[in-house]
């Protein structure tokens, strides 16, 4: 067991990163992320390592598509106004089947909105990214330790499946400090032969490109991206069951949203309510057959949420409505209290035992 | 005896432009160039959006297709990723200087070691023949049918003479492709862009000005009388920038 040591989530991501074997950052300020792109400054030309403050969002995520064509690991990260200008290139690394890790560390919207924490990008990470038919693997941290952790596993999945990994932390996961272990023992590589790294007059011109003017040749690739999406959802589905054997009620929840709920959670438990817990960790595959086996047993569902209500719909979706899901959210940078959360389950009870 | 073949740098694919287009000429110059200076193995270009998109099937070396305006910020990436790369970018006058302007002053301040072609005609080709950023005052379009009114709609961005009052860049030249004579010292002015590169002097942006007779609805040869007539003298020609004269002084 490696030793343990005390990081903010945003710099133990960023470290994570390098041990990844990240070697090229591009990043642009905004709060709650930008300990990351400090922490890169310090740290990447200590391991002949590339740290490059954009102009934009917008430029940061094309020297990501830049780098990631040659075939490096490659990582940008901003906060919720940010990603939306990214939303253009996450499209064109889809179209262009290039790896890369994004990290979006939530804040509260829509606009400018605020600096504290959201939950409130979900749609736009599993559903909306950018424009186009296409998915993104969507990784919700927990703590710090999973900052580090989804981080690595970001990096293998985006090579693995020649994708864009999102780490959807938010702005507490950034922001707060948790002892962590650092080392993840050995880490994949991928064969790249797609890479751009000149044809040394060799072979044939490798090209990265999303444009396909023949209607028939673009809809195959997208059929294609998509059995490669579908294995996704077979094999790369994560997720945290807390309690759920004798469950009668189930939490879902992600983020901080999970840590809170964990607290209702026990007290509900003394109070006599058989509730447990599932956590997606993956967003995006969402944990569906968890979900729907769940439903046959339990009674109802709460989402607890930093959002108007996004993963609730998921959570529908997933147990096709066979019982009520209820909406526990503060939102605007609120976080929900255990109280609001309790509240929530009792409401659960009360529906679930209507019926 | 002298051959004329087809430089190595370009494939074999048949060009899409239309007749009398330039593109082809610029195609060769830049081939050329890489030939002469043996890189075309470690040489990655960027492709830009607008009629130049499909320069990915033309160049016969390793191509990255970028989105709009976004070809020198792929090509910083392409650069940093490893040093040794040749990149260039091979970009419109929408793609650099509408969309792309904040992408293309920020790699010139950042003296990005990246070879710039910037083909300004004047006009939005691939669409058909909309306003340009570098759209002359009176110019007609499909979306200034009336002509330019630099009252409504303001002036042409001169992109020369705009980053030649940025720091960090290094080279830059206009030149022309209407004539024999323009077209050598267009050849020139291309090749030092990418020997830059090589020295690491950094950023070299050339801008060629060409015509576009399918848009600005004149056979060719008019297309280049036009050209000499109206934008040669709103976009001279000339050095704009050339730190690697001046560190020779």
């Amino acid at each position: 067991m490696a030793d343990k040591v005390l990081m903010k989530g945003n710099e133990a991501l960023a470290e994570a990163a390098i041990m990844a074997g990240c070697r090229h950052y591009f990043g642009y300020p905004i709060t709650p992320q930008t300990e990351v792109a400090a922490y890169m400054s310090k740290r990447m030309p200590k391991v002949d390592g590339v740290f490059l403050q954009a102009e934009s969002e917008i430029a940061a995520i094309n020297m990501v598509i830049g780098v990631s064509s040659t075939g490096k690991r490659v990582m940008t990260s901003s906060s919720s106004p940010g990603i939306s200008l990214k939303s253009e290139g996450l499209s064109y690394l889809a179209g262009c089947d290039l790896p890369a890790l994004v990290v979006n560390v939530q804040r509260g919207g829509p606009g400018l909105g605020g600096i504290q924490p959201s939950q409130s990008d979900y749609f736009h990470a599993t559903r909306g990214a950018g424009h186009g038919d296409f998915h993104m693997i969507v990784l919700a941290p927990n703590s710090v330790q999973e900052m580090v952790n989804l981080t690595f596993k970001g990096f293998d999945l985006a090579d693995k499946y020649r994708m864009t990994s999102m780490l959807l932390a938010d702005g507490t996961m950034g922001q707060m400090m948790e002892p962590v272990s650092l080392d993840q023992g050995v880490v994949n590589t991928y064969e790249k032969p797609w890479a751009l790294t000149g044809t040394k007059c060799e072979r044939k011109p490798n090209i990265v490109n999303s444009l396909l003017m023949d209607p028939e040749t673009l809809e195959r690739l997208n059929f294609e991206r998509f059995e490669r999406y579908a294995q996704i959802e077979r094999d790369e589905v994560m997720y945290e069951e807390y309690l759920m054997d004798d469950a009668e009620y189930c939490v879902v929840a992600f983020g901080v949203a999970a840590r809170v709920s964990k607290n209702a959670i026990d007290e509900a438990r003394n109070n006599g309510i058989k509730v447990g817990m599932i956590r997606p960790i993956t967003l995006w595959p969402f944990p569906k057959a968890v979900l729907n086996a769940a439903a046959d047993k339990v009674k109802a569902f709460i989402s607890v949420e930093l959002s108007m209500g996004q993963m609730v719909e998921d959570v529908e979706l997933a147990t096709r409505c066979k019982k009520p899901v209820l909406l526990c959210n503060r939102v605007g940078g609120m976080i929900p209290t255990t109280k609001n959360v309790l509240d929530s389950i009792n409401k659960a009870v009360e529906i679930g035992g209507a019926e | 005896m002298t051959v004329f073949e087809k430089p190595q740098a370009l494939t074999e694919a048949p060009l899409h432009y239309c007749p009398g287009c330039t593109h082809g000429i610029i195609h060769r110059l830049v081939a050329e160039a890489i030939d002469e200076l043996g890189i075309r193995g470690r040489t990655i270009g960027v492709a830009s959006v607008g009629c130049s998109v499909f320069s990915y099937n033309y160049f016969n070396c390793d191509m990255v297709q970028a989105a709009h305006g976004r070809a020198p910020a792929v090509a910083t990436g392409v650069k940093r990723s490893d040093p040794n790369n040749i990149v260039f970018t091979y970009q419109g006058d929408g793609d650099l200087a509408a969309i792309g302007t904040a992408e293309t002053v920020h790699s010139a301040g950042r003296r990005e070691n990246i070879t710039v072609i910037f083909v300004n005609n004047a006009i939005y080709g691939m669409t058909g023949g909309q306003m340009a950023p570098t759209t002359l005052p009176g110019q007609v379009t499909q979306t200034s049918p009336y002509g330019r009114d630099v009252t409504k709609v303001g002036y042409p961005i001169k992109v020369c003479e705009l980053l030649s009052n940025v720091d960090g860049a290094a080279y830059l030249e206009r030149v022309a492709v209407n004539n024999v004579q323009n077209i050598k010292k267009a050849k020139k002015a291309i090749k030092k862009a990418f020997q830059n590169q090589i020295e690491g002097k950094g950023f070299s942006l050339i801008e060629v000005v060409s015509t576009c007779p399918t848009n600005w609805g004149m056979a060719p040869d008019k297309a280049l009388n036009w050209l000499e007539e109206n934008m040669l003298p709103y976009y001279p020609l000339g050095v704009y920038k050339d730190i690697t004269a001046e560190e020779e002084k």
